[in-house]
C-alpha cells in the first residue's frame, strides 16, 4: 500500500510490494549547480532520525565551474544506510540519481547490477549526451539493460509544479534536486517531513522559497506514488546503535572541533596558522568560525608561514596547529624540523589527497605516510598518528594535542580526503570523558636550563616570552644539552639526537594495548592504518563469517608503533597490509619487525572497496601455501 | 596602580655567549645600539623578543639577553607574526639581512609589512652574503665581481625601502651602522610606531665588501653625501646646510642655497602623508647625482594586525558569549537514540 501527500491528509492508493533490506546505498549525482550534496545532505539527516546506521562520501569536481553538463563537472553524493553497524559509505550504489547524461556517464560502472537508476529524461538532450559522449541515448538504446531504469522529466514536472508560485523558471529549476529526493523518499520509505522542517528553517528569511522546495519534494513524492511504473518500496529498519546524542559529523569538522576540545581541556588559547589548500581547507574555515572560543586562525601567505607563526606562536604559549595537504607539508618540512629542534608543541595535520607533486587535489590517498615519517633533513624522528574515519578525527586531533604538549614535540596527524569529506553519525562524548590535558609553563626562574628534561618524558621546559628570569635563546643550530647553547660538539651531537629519538620512542609507553578483532592468533592477519578501517573490518567480518582465520588490527599510531605490535605480528602466519599508496606501511613493519607482508597497495584516487579486500583475503587464503 | 620596574642597563641585555662576528664588522655597531637603546624604553626585559633567520646578521638574538628565536632561512617574519599574534603585549623584533629579508624570505618581508604586524624589523643591509662567504645578494649593484659572479653580476638589484614602501609600509626608515645617534633615534621612533616598523641599517662587511658605504659614512663626504630625513624639515644638506633638494615639476633636484634661494624654496619632509608617493621617490634619490637619504621615510598610523586579530575575538566573544565544551560539541543537526532504541531529534538528556 502506498501512501500520497495532500495539504492536509494522506491518501491510500495503490498495492505496492515492500521490501525490507539490511542496508541501502544511493548515489546522487548531478551537475555541480543541480544541489547533489545538499540533497545527499537531506537523505543522510531523515535516515539519521529514522534511527539507521549511515555513512556518506561527497565525491567533488576538481573544477570550481567546469563546463556545465561535462563529466568533470558532475557532482555525487553517496550515502549507504543500515540496520546495523556499517563504517564505510558502501562499494556499489543500489540506487543512482543521474540528473544529466554525463552523472549517469560518471558513475554507471559503479552500480551494483540490477540496480535502480533515476534518470531525468529532460536533460537527456542531444546537446548533453554530446557533452557527456554518448553517441546515442542510453536511456533508449538498450545500454541499460541490467538495470530497473525509471526515467522522470524531472524538470517539466517540477515546473509544471510551480506553475502558480510566481517564481522565475531558473528559480524553479533550481528546486528540481527536492523533486528527485521526494522520489528516493518515496523509494526507500522515508518521511519527508525532516526535510520540510529543514527548509522552512533554511529559508525563514524567503518564505517563497521554501514552499517552492516544499512542494517540489511532496510532487516527487506524489509521482512515484501515482505512477504505474514504481511497484515496489524499500525500507531500511533503524539499526541497534547505542544509547546517546549523536549529530553526522565530517572528518575536517570532527578535527576542527577536536583541536578546539583540547585547547579547551590544555586551557592553552589555540591558533592555526594555515594555508588554503585541498581537502584541508574545511579546518581553516571551521576554525575561522570558533572565534568566540578563543580560537585565533591566520590565512598566511604561503605554506611555510603558516607554519612558522604556529611555531612563532607556540613560543609564546599557544596550542599551535598548521594543518595542510601533501604538497604543503612538503613545503613545511624544514620548519617542522626547526619545531623538532627547539622542542616546541605544534601539531601538523595533514589531509593527504592523490600525489606525487600537485596530483590528484580532490581524490583520496594514502600516500604522505612516508614524507610524514621521514621527509626531512637530518635525524628527524616524529610521532605521526592517523585518524581512522571522520569521528575519529575528533579523538585523534586531542591525542595529537596532548602528545605535542606533554613531549614537547611537534607531531603529524594524518587524514585523508576521503574521511576529511566523508560523514558518518558520532556519538557526542560526555564532556568529562575527555582528557585533561592541562599543562604549566616553566616559571621558577632560578636554576632554568632551557633544555633540561623531565625524566620521563624528556621534555624540556616550556618557558615562555614574558616569564622573567628565563630569558633564552631557542634555535635551528644544534643545541649543547641543559644550556641550549649553541654547540657544534660531536659528542653532544650524538647525545641531543639520541634524546629527540628516545623523547619520540617513550611516547609508546602510553599507547593503550593492540585491539584484535577475531581471533588472537591465526591464519592471517589484516594490518590497516588510517581510512581504510570502515573497508578492512567490513571484509575480515564477512571472511570470519565464512570460516576463514583472519583477524584484524588497525593502527592509530604509526611513529612510534604499539610496543606490542611485534607479538601480535607474530602471532600470525601471514600478513596483509592494505594501503591506498604503493606499500608504505608494509616497508615500515618489514623494517621494523624483520616480517614479511603481503602488501595490497590501491592507488586509483579511490577507497578501497570491501569486496576488493574481501577478494584478497581469500585469494591468500585459498591459494596453495608455499612451504618451502 | 604603577608597578615599579627595574632600572636596566645594557650590560642587562648583553649574553655570556662569545660574540663570532669577524672584527671590525658593522653588526658590531648595531648590537651595542640596540642593547644601550632596549633599557631606555620602560620595557620589562622578559617581554622582549628578538627573532632572526639565517645569515651574520641573524646571529643576533644570540647576543641579546632577551628571549630569542634563531630560526630558519627568510622565515623570521612568519615566526615573529606568531608570537607576535599570540602575545600582542610582547615588544618583537627582527635582526635580518638583506639575502635573508629580500631572497629567500622577501615573500614573507612583504606579507608582514602589507599587514601591519607590531613587529619592528632591522635588516642589516651590507649588499653582500657574509655568512655563505661572499656571494652576491638582492642589494649589490650591477656587475658586482664576487664569488658567483666572478664576471660581474647582471642581477638589478632591489631599494629595500621602495619594496617596502610597495608593501604597504606604515614605518619606514634607513639608517647607518656607524651613525650611532641617528640609529638610535631611528629606532626610537619605530618603537613609538604602532604597527610594523622596517629599518634598513647600511652595514659594512669588512670581509666581503668592504667599503660599501665608505662614501657617505667617512667625515669629509657625510654632509655632501647623505641628507636627513626630518618630519617638518626642509630637505637640505650639505656643509652649512648649504645645499637643499627641491622639486622641479615632477623631478627633485639639487640646488645650491643662498642667492634668493632658502630652506623654504626645498622640499618640505612629511612622513605622514597619507600617500606613499613622494617617500617612493625619495627613496630613488642616490648617488652620483644625489645625497643617500636617511631617516624616517614614512610614519603612518594605520590598526595593528594583531590587534585586529585579538579584537575580533573579543567582538564575538561579547556577541556570542565564551562558547563552552558543551556548546563546541553539542551543537548542529543532533537525535538522540534512547534506551528503549528510539529515535529523537535534537539533545534528550539521559
Ligand atoms: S662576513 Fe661580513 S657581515 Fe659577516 S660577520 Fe664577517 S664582516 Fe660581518
Amino acid at each position: 500500500m502506498t501512501t500520497r501527500i495532500t495539504d492536509d491528509k494522506e491518501v491510500s492508493e495503490r498495492q505496492v510490494e515492500l521490501q525490507k533490506m539490511g542496508e541501502v546505498v544511493v548515489r546522487f549525482a548531478g551537475d555541480s549547480g543541480d544541489g547533489m550534496q545538499l540533497t545527499g545532505n537531506q537523505f543522510t539527516s531523515t535516515s539519521a532520525l529514522m534511527g539507521n546506521d549511515l555513512a556518506t562520501f561527497p565525491d567533488f569536481p576538481a573544477e570550481i565551474r567546469a563546463p556545465a553538463g561535462s563529466i568533470a563537472g558532475v557532482s555525487a553524493f553517496q550515502v549507504r544506510i543500515a540496520d546495523y553497524d556499517i563504517h564505510t559509505p558502501g562499494d556499489a550504489p543500489d540506487a543512482l540519481v543521474a540528473m544529466n547524461p554525463a552523472a549517469l556517464k560518471k558513475s554507471l560502472a559503479d552500480v551494483r547490477p540490477n540496480g535502480i537508476i533515476i534518470a531525468n529524461t529532460d536533460e537527456f538532450d542531444e546537446r548533453n549526451l554530446k557533452k557527456a559522449g554518448y553517441e546515442t541515448n542510453p536511456l533508449e538504446d538498450g545500454s541499460l539493460e541490467g538495470y530497473r531504469l525509471y526515467t522522470a522529466d524531472i524538470t517539466t514536472m517540477t515546473r509544471r509544479a510551480l506553475e502558480d508560485s510566481g517564481l522565475d523558471l531558473k528559480t524553479q529549476d533550481r528546486c528540481k534536486n527536492f523533486f528527485a529526493l521526494g522520489m528516493i523518499y518515496w523509494v526507500y520509505s522515508r518521511p519527508v517531513e525532516t526535510s520540510i522542517t529543514w527548509l522552512k528553517q533554511k529559508f525563514k528569511r524567503r518564505p517563497e522559497i521554501a514552499a517552492a522546495n516544499v512542494k517540489a519534494l511532496t510532487a516527487g513524492y506524489n509521482f512515484c506514488d501515482i505512477t504505474e511504473a514504481f511497484q515496489v518500496r524499500y525500507e531500511v529498519e533503524p539499526a541497534p546503535l547505542e544509547a546517546g546524542v549523536y549529530r553526522n559529523i565530517m572528518g575536517n569538522g570532527a578535527l576542527a572541533i577536536g583541536l578546539v576540545a583540547a585547547s579547551r581541556r590544555s586551557g592553552l588559547p589555540l591558533y592555526l596558522g594555515s594555508y588554503p589548500i585541498t581537502p584541508a581547507s574545511d579546518i581553516l574555515h571551521e576554525l575561522a568560525r570558533f572565534k568566540n572560543y578563543g580560537v585565533t586562525t591566520f590565512q598566511a601567505e604561503d605554506e611555510i608561514a603558516a607554519v612558522c607563526a604556529a611555531i612563532g606562536a607556540s613560543f609564546g604559549g599557544a596550542l599551535a596547529v598548521t594543518s595542510t595537504s601533501g604538497p604543503g607539508l612538503a613545503l613545511k618540512s624544514e620548519a617542522i624540523n626547526l619545531a623538532v629542534m627547539v622542542e616546541l608543541p605544534l601539531v601538523v595535520c595533514n589531509i593527504q589527497r592523490g600525489g606525487p607533486s600537485t596530483g590528484l587535489p580532490t581524490k583520496t590517498e594514502q600516500s604522505d605516510l612516508l614524507q610524514a615519517m621521514f621527509g626531512r633533513n637530518g635525524d628527524s624522528p616524529i610521532p605521526v598518528l592517523a585518524a581512522s574515519s571522520p569521528a575519529d578525527c575528533f579523538d585523534t586531533a586531542l591525542e595529537a594535542c596532548r602528545i605535542a604538549v606533554k613531549y614537547m614535540v611537534p607531531v603529524i596527524l594524518l587524514s585523508d580526503g576521503y574521511i576529511a569529506n566523508g560523514s558518518e553519525p558520532w556519538k557526542l562524548p560526555s564532556l568529562e570523558s575527555l582528557p585533561d590535558l592541562r599543562t604549566e609553563f616553566w616559571s621558577k626562574a632560578e636554576g632554568f636550563q632551557p633544555y633540561s628534561r623531565d625524566e620521563k618524558t624528556l621534555a624540556r621546559p616550556w618557558a615562555v616570552p614574558g616569564t622573567p628570569g628565563l630569558e633564552h635563546r631557542i634555535g635551528g643550530l644544534e643545541k649543547e644539552d641543559l644550556t641550549g647553547n649553541v654547540s657544534y660538539s660531536a659528542t653532544n651531537h650524538e647525545k641531543m639526537t639520541h634524546y629527540r629519538a628516545e623523547k619520540v620512542r617513550r611516547i609508546a609507553n602510553e599507547i593503550p594495548e593492540l585491539v584484535v578483532d577475531g581471533d588472537p592468533a591465526g591464519d592471517l592477519l589484516v594490518v590497516g592504518w588510517g581510512s581504510t578501517q570502515g573497508a578492512v573490518a567490513g571484509a575480515v567480518r564477512q571472511a570470519r563469517r565464512e570460516g576463514l582465520s583472519v583477524s584484524q588490527i588497525h593502527l592509530r599510531y604509526i611513529n612510534p608503533f604499539p610496543p606490542d605490535l611485534g607479538d601480535v605480528l607474530r602471532r600470525f602466519e601471514r600478513v596483509l597490509v592494505p594501503e591506498m599508496n604503493s606499500g608504505q606501511l608494509a616497508l615500515l613493519l618489514r623494517a621494523g619487525y624483520m616480517r614479511d607482508v603481503i602488501s595490497y597497495g590501491k592507488v586509483q584516487g579511490k577507497p578501497f572497496f570491501r569486496t576488493e579486500i574481501y577478494d584478497k583475503i581469500k585469494e591468500i587464503l585459498e591459494a596453495p601455501r608455499d612451504v618451502s | 596602580m604603577s608597578v615599579e620596574l627595574p632600572v636596566l642597563k645594557k650590560s642587562d641585555f648583553q649574553t655570556d655567549q662569545e660574540v663570532r662576528w669577524c672584527p671590525g664588522c658593522g653588526d658590531y655597531a648595531i648590537l651595542s645600539a640596540v642593547q644601550s637603546f632596549f633599557p631606555t624604553l620602560g620595557i620589562p626585559k622578559e617581554n622582549f623578543v628578538v627573532v632572526s633567520g639565517i645569515g651574520c646578521s641573524s646571529r643576533f638574538p644570540y647576543y641579546m639577553d632577551t628571549f630569542g628565536f634563531h630560526s630558519i632561512h627568510g622565515r623570521a617574519p612568519g615566526i615573529a607574526t606568531g608570537i607576535k599574534m599570540a602575545r600582542p603585549e610582547l615588544e618583537v623584533w627582527v635582526a635580518t639581512g638583506d639575502g635573508d629579508a629580500l631572497s629567500i624570505g622577501g615573500n614573507h618581508l612583504i606579507h608582514l609589512l602589507r599587514r601591519n604586524v607590531g613587529v619592528k624589523i632591522v635588516m642589516f643591509n651590507n649588499r653582500i652574503y657574509g655568512l655563505t662567504k661572499g656571494q652576491y645578494s638582492p642589494t649589490s649593484e650591477v656587475g658586482k665581481r664576487t664569488k658567483s659572479t666572478p664576471f660581474g653580476s647582471i642581477d638589478r638589484p632591489f631599494n629595500p625601502l621602495s619594496l617596502a614602501l610597495g608593501a604597504g609600509a606604515t614605518f619606514v626608515a634607513r639608517t647607518v651602522d656607524i651613525f650611532q645617534r641617528h640609529l638610535k633615534e631611528t629606532l626610537r621612533q619605530a618603537v613609538e610606531h604602532e604597527g610594523s616598523a622596517f629599518i634598513e641599517v647600511y652595514q659594512n662587511c669588512n670581509i666581503f665588501n668592504d667599503g660599501a658605504f665608505k662614501y657617505m659614512t667617512e667625515k669629509e663626504s657625510r654632509d655632501t653625501q647623505s641628507i636627513q630625513l626630518e618630519h617638518g624639515q626642509p630637505l637640505v644638506f650639505g656643509k652649512d646646510k648649504s645645499l637643499g633638494i627641491r622639486m622641479n615639476c615632477t623631478q627633485p633636484e639639487v640646488v645650491e642655497l643662498g642667492d634668493g634661494l632658502g630652506p623654504d624654496d626645498c622640499l618640505t619632509w612629511d612622513a605622514h602623508d597619507p600617500s606613499p608617493a613622494l617617500a617612493f621617490l625619495v627613496a630613488q634619490l642616490s648617488p652620483p647625482d644625489f645625497p643617500t637619504p636617511i631617516g624616517v621615510f614614512r610614519s603612518v598610523s594605520r590598526p595593528a594586525y594583531e590587534l585586529a586579530s585579538v579584537a575580533q575575538v573579543e567582538e564575538l566573544t561579547e556577541q556570542r558569549g565564551e562558547g563552552t565544551l558543551q556548546d563546541l560539541i553539542y551543537s548542529g543537526e543532533a537525535w538522540t537514540v534512547r534506551q528503549d532504541g528510539t529515535v529523537v531529534s535534537g539533545v534528550e538528556e539521559a
